[in-house]
């Protein structure tokens, strides 16, 4: 049994789904596709299963740590932090705009609740979240690091390097998951840069790999996390594969890659609000 | 001319590990990480001290800077090590994003830097890591210049708040700074008084600086002498007073004359007080390979340099 039962945790994910829309909308630039592929996983870590202090401190001493590594999907970020109260859910109305704390890819520079490191330049969330485990342990603190990659990220060297050196530090306390939705902007990760055999490199390269199938279904993803949290403390990273579909959620922009980064029109976003109807009020 | 003596010559580097030593006895907080390069940064000591705050992260520069950043986010302060070259060009845009954008509180530790690495090249001689860093907003850029100021200066960066890029080096150079002084970043330090032109330096060549001053005074030139050791931020009082005074100045530092500690006075000046200015830099090359000594001869970084630099920019400060 949840905290949360599923439909509420459905709910929320369809509240969220409308946040990333709206904003996108709103400012006519930034990432939906991704953002929308990956509103189960992030409402699930943050309503569900992560631990965490009712006070943000950047330390996050005593509790659980996420990192977005793909600062690109900043969209679903920003409202699944402002829906769990990290800051006024009327503040995601300003989403990209002038003189905003929710800049196009996360950062603490404008002192954003909720954000501990800038992402965006790809590849360098999993040797920040390696850093912040090993904090942790020299603290004797106890909780978990998670840290979310892009496919296409992927092909960042910096992630082998920090890859081979979680291995080698057996870093259990860290969860990596990556978004395994098969595109990037340019097309499919298979017609740009093949990933090749991904859960045998992860393995090959000494972590625990977690397949998750339905990454778009509340359940699995949380069944699939409780999974890893349950693989923990045993001398490995783990690695979270949660397949997901980019723009999920909305007809017209599921199955394609186009969406990776280009804003609905007002036809567009009446048509994808039909689909997503408000559940806990718009900002 | 006041006179500087020394009982005894060593590398920077060396001081910057006793520095570490040092500033890890003062707070549990301070932790290192090194790219494979361990006996290069002289970190044994403190990895015989405190293994457990000792970071193994073998050749990934890139994961380095990454890991650094994230334990900043638990309160560590933590000390990268590797070459120059390897701490700022390699890994300049996770220096740029998950370190000084990110405000974390990362200490970037720069052996080898500049043309006394000697032997083995320009592969490895970095000589635009100080534009590099200066161009970062809210990085502090420091360069000292001998064994007792670098140890000073690693303990002081370790009590300061923000992204530090401390730069030091490999030849055996005369220790002539006090065994017990107080660094404090940001400021810089009068060597000697004098009227009739303004020597601004830092790192290895502060002591050619001196040198050259005792030169000048035989030609009967009484030559003010400043080591900067901090060149961002930098002192622009102290600059500007000096200047005042003598209307002209030398800069000088094992850099290239682009983007170095030349360009931050020459920026100063412009706008507070245009005067005379020439610099003592490699001229906008790469290094090769050779002993320090032979590099620095050839290159012109030298106190012979600075004596030529000196007389050139009396003459325009005359026609002035």
């Amino acid at each position: 049994m949840t905290k949360n039962s599923i439909h509420n945790l459905e709910a929320i994910v369809q509240q969220v789904r409308r946040d990333i829309l709206r904003m996108v909308h709103a400012c006519q630039s930034g990432h939906p596709g991704g953002s929308l592929g990956c509103a189960e996983l992030l409402v699930g870590l943050y309503f569900e299963l992560m631990q965490r202090n009712e006070h943000f401190d950047v330390n996050g001493e005593g509790e659980d740590l996420f990192f977005l590594s793909n600062g690109h999907i900043s969209p679903v970020f920003y409202s699944v932090l402002a829906r769990a109260g990290y800051f006024p859910i009327s503040e995601l109305a300003t989403f990209r705009k002038l003189s905003s704390r929710l800049q196009g890819h996360p950062t603490t520079h404008e002192g954003l609740p909720g954000i501990r490191v800038a992402s965006g330049s790809l590849g360098q969330g999993l040797s920040v979240a390696i850093g912040a485990a090993q904090a942790k342990r020299l603290n004797k603190d106890n909780h978990l690091v998670y840290v979310l990659m892009g496919d296409g990220e992927l092909q960042e060297g910096q992630v082998w390097e920090a890859a081979m050196y979680a291995s080698h530090n057996k870093m259990d306390n860290l969860i990596a998951i990556v978004d395994y939705n098969g595109a990037q902007i340019d097309g499919a990760t298979n017609d740009v840069l093949s990933l090749g055999d991904l859960p045998h490199k992860w393995m090959a390269f000494g972590w625990k790999v977690v397949e998750v199938r339905r990454g778009n279904d509340v359940g699995s993803v949380i069944a699939g996390l409780r999974r890893a949290q349950s693989m923990t403390a045993e001398k490995a990273p783990i690695m979270v594969l949660l397949h997901t579909e980019m723009g999920n959620g909305v007809d017209f922009m599921m199955g394609s890659h186009k969406w990776h980064g280009v804003a609905p029109n007002d036809a567009q976003l009446e048509s994808a609000l039909r689909q997503n109807a408000e559940t806990l009020g718009d900002y | 001319m006041k006179k500087y003596t020394y009982s005894e010559s060593k590398d920077t580097r060396s001081g910057f590990g006793a520095g570490l030593l040092e500033a890890a006895r003062q707070n549990k907080n301070v932790v290192a990480l090194c790219a494979d390069l361990v006996g290069s940064l002289k970190m044994n000591d403190f990895i015989k001290a405190y293994p457990d705050r000792f970071f193994q992260i073998g050749i990934a520069e890139a994961n380095m800077m990454g890991i650094a950043a994230g334990l900043t986010i638990g309160g560590k302060i933590p000390f990268t090590g590797t070459f120059a070259n390897f701490s700022t060009g390699r890994v300049y845009d996770q220096i740029r994003q998950s370190i000084v954008y990110s405000d974390k509180n990362v200490k970037i530790a720069a052996s080898h830097a500049g043309l006394t690495l000697g032997e083995d090249g320009a592969t490895h001689q970095i000589l635009e890591d100080i534009g590099l860093m200066k161009m970062l907003p809210g990085m502090t850029v420091i360069n000292p210049c001998d064994y007792n100021q670098t140890k000073a200066a690693t303990i002081a960066v370790a009590k300061h708040q923000g992204p530090v890029y401390l730069r030091f080096g490999r030849p055996i150079v005369p220790v002539f700074t006090a065994e017990d002084q107080e660094f404090v970043i940001g400021k810089a330090v009068l060597l000697n008084s004098g009227v009739d032109v303004t020597i601004i330096a830092t790192g290895h060549l502060v002591w050619e600086a001196i040198r050259a001053g005792e030169e000048l005074e035989k030609l009967g030139i009484d030559a003010e002498i400043i080591n900067i050791h901090t060149i961002k931020p930098l002192d622009k009082e102290a600059v500007l007073a000096s200047i005042e005074k003598t209307g002209c100045v030398v800069t000088a530092e094992e850099h290239n004359r682009i983007g170095g500690l030349g360009d931050s006075i020459a920026q100063l000046l412009t706008k507070q007080m245009p005067v005379p200015q020439e610099y003592v830099a490699v001229d906008d090359s790469f290094g090769e390979s050779g002993t320090p000594r032979e590099l620095m001869d050839k290159y012109g970084l030298n106190a012979d340099a600075i004596v030529a630099s000196v007389l050139r920019v009396l003459k325009r400060k005359q026609l002035k």
